[in-house]
């Protein structure tokens, strides 16, 4: 019984564990990138398994933190602490005006418009000119710092994100267990019937969607910090697309979803793309894309909950 | 005084589903609202609860008009429904779909519920606390936990009326609660509501079955294409040859 309960807990820190065993910083490295995917998935998991609503457009909130801390601090030599927040909170402006506008209706608006909004910010980013570098990017950024608290070295970088990670998720696990998040669970099984019980179904939606926007630009400003450089590619439709599959994948309204998901689609395609050469000589990246498509056609038929419904299977059958 | 209609009027296309309705609802009263299929009571219902507006006329809770409020809004104000077609919460369960219907009881919003440790938190009690006392009056407590869409049909309606509630109501809008129900599941259900009323709820109750409505009943209105072609109490409605006549056809008789 308290085994089931905290299963999921005992293997997420045991996972953690390895990147500081490891000391490498490759690992480290997969691990930040999880942990920044996990923070982004998380807000569209509140956003897609709670509210109900989809976005093709996250990349670009992503995009959007990236470059505000990018350029806030190589072009305006902000310190990196206040281009972080400036980072969180212009994604969450822009999203207040879009889903204003598109979460008053039903369905599928908000997943078009922010598809279209996607499209847009990414030709922003290449053709920025100055502000953005243009298809070079920004480089030069520097590391991210509280102070004179620097997170300079890989590892330490790794335990920002993860202590970030987990509050978030305690945050989140907060949300799910409130009137709030049982609110956003109406909303998404039945609109009439949440209006009836009081809800107020697009302001709700309109805030769970700035709250994803916010986490994703914060990711991307964390991101931007990390990898020191910054160039539209990241933030492509193509991004949008994965962020989406890996709240699909990881299933959706689910506690572990987010980062399941997340692990599993960054730790896929970097098994795919060593493993692969090996297996056929002189494959190029298609062959990679290929292999990972059928590989999440088949989880999403196997397992159409998502991988983190196995959890109940396996201990199911493995601890009753 | 707690509901006045005057006038009230609502078309689709060409078609008018709610013509020239004027009624009123008192408080602690039941109100019937009977009329064949496709008379207009579930629009009335919509019209009363913000979820369509009325071409013309004039809606007015507790002396107000409700002119441009959502449902959202009038749930706020006091008055909630339950629906024909079900709209139950079906991945929740029965618990959390009751303690959604709470949703006023509470007052945490997006951030506060972000940053208050969920096992601590006092209102997450009182909601859940409430909602399991509603959950024992309606006979549905060993069915707590249970994803509400395993119920069956009869124990789901009681549980819209059980969410319903939870919002402690100052109207009760019930739209066919019986419908589809077996003899016993709607024995229980008429109990239930006869509970409510000595309870001394305000509900305006859609139903068919003629004996419920009786039994239930203060006042009856009864629609015919939109339109109220008597009210009365019980007693009158019995004896009213347009109703016998519209109704129920010219030779039957009711029980
Ligand atoms: N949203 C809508 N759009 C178009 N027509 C509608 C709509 N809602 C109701 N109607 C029409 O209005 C009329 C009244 O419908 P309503 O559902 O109010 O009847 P009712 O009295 O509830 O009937 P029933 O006993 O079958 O539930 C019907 O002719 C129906 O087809
Ligand atoms: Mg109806």
């Amino acid at each position: 019984m308290r085994i089931k309960k905290y299963s999921g807990l005992l293997i997420a820190l045991l996972l953690l564990a390895i990147p500081l065993i490891a000391q490498s910083n490759y690992v480290y490295g997969l691990f930040i990138v999880v942990g920044l995917y996990t923070i982004i998935v998380q807000g569209l998991g509140i956003l897609m398994g709670y509210a109900g609503q989809v976005s093709f457009g996250h990349a670009a909130f992503f995009g959007l933190g990236g470059y505000t801390a990018a350029i806030l601090t190589t072009r305006f030599s902000w310190s990196p602490l206040p281009a972080l927040l400036a980072a969180v909170f212009l994604p969450a402006v822009i999203a207040a005006v879009i889903g204003r506008q598109t979460l008053k209706l039903r369905e599928l608006y908000l997943a078009l418009a922010t598809l279209g909004f996607g499209i847009l910010v990414s030709i922003v980013f290449a053709e920025g000119g100055e502000l953005t570098g243009g298809p070079s990017g920004i480089s030069g950024i520097p590391h991210f710092q509280i102070g004179s608290l620097s997170f300079d070295s890989d590892g330490s970088f790794f335990l920002l994100i993860w202590l970030l990670v987990v509050m978030l998720m305690i945050g989140i696990k907060n949300l799910i267990h409130s009137r709030t998040g049982r609110a956003l669970c109406a909303i998404r099984e039945s609109e009439y019937a949440a209006e009836n019980a009081g809800i107020d179904c697009s302001r709700l939606k309109l805030q769970a969607f700035i709250f994803s926007a916010l986490l994703a630009g914060m990711a991307g400003g964390l991101y931007a910090f990390y990898v020191s450089f910054i160039s539209p590619s990241p933030f492509s439709f193509h991004a949008s697309v994965q962020f989406v599959l890996m709240a699909v994948i990881g299933g959706l309204g689910t506690f572990w979803g987010p980062l399941i998901g997340a692990m599993v689609v960054v730790l896929l395609s970097e098994v795919l793309k060593e493993v692969i050469p090996l297996i056929i000589p002189n494959a190029g990246g298609e062959y990679q894309i290929i292999i990972y498509g059928m590989i999440l056609v088949i989880l999403m038929i196997y397992q159409p909950q998502g991988l983190s419904s196995l959890r109940n299977r396996i201990s199911l059958r493995g601890l009753k | 005084m707690l509901l006045q209609l005057d006038g009230v009027t609502k078309h689709f296309g060409g078609i008018a589903a709610v013509r020239n309705v004027g009624f009123e609802a008192d408080e602690g009263k039941v109100l019937a609202l009977i009329g064949p299929n496709g008379a207009g009571k579930t629009t009335l219902f919509n019209l009363i609860t913000g979820a369509l507006e009325p071409d013309q006329g004039v809606i007015a809770l507790k002396g107000q008009t409700i002119k441009g409020l959502k449902p959202f809004q009038l749930a706020a104000g006091g008055v909630t429904r339950t629906f024909q077609n079900l709209q139950i919460f079906n991945s929740m369960t029965v618990l959390e779909n009751v303690m959604a219907g709470a949703y006023l009881r509470g007052k945490k919003g997006f951030l506060r519920s972000l940053f208050s440790y969920h096992g601590w938190c006092k209102e997450e009690k009182m909601i859940r606390e409430k909602s399991l006392v509603l959950l024992e009056e309606t006979g549905l407590a060993e069915t707590a936990g249970r994803p509400a869409s395993t119920l069956p049909f009869g124990q789901k309606r009681l549980v819209e009326i059980a969410r319903a509630l939870a919002s402690d109501p100052c109207l009760l809008l019930l739209d066919e609660p019986a419908a589809g129900l077996n003899s016993e599941e709607s024995a229980v259900l008429t109990n239930y509501i006869n509970k409510l009323r000595d309870r001394g709820t305000t509900m305006i109750l859609i139903e068919h079955d003629m004996e419920t409505v009786m039994n239930a009943a203060d006042k009856i209105i009864v629609l015919n294409f939109g339109e109220v072609i008597a009210q009365g109490t019980p007693a009158e409605i019995q004896a009213h040859p347009e109703v016998i006549k519209a109704y129920l056809g010219e030779d039957e008789k009711i029980a």
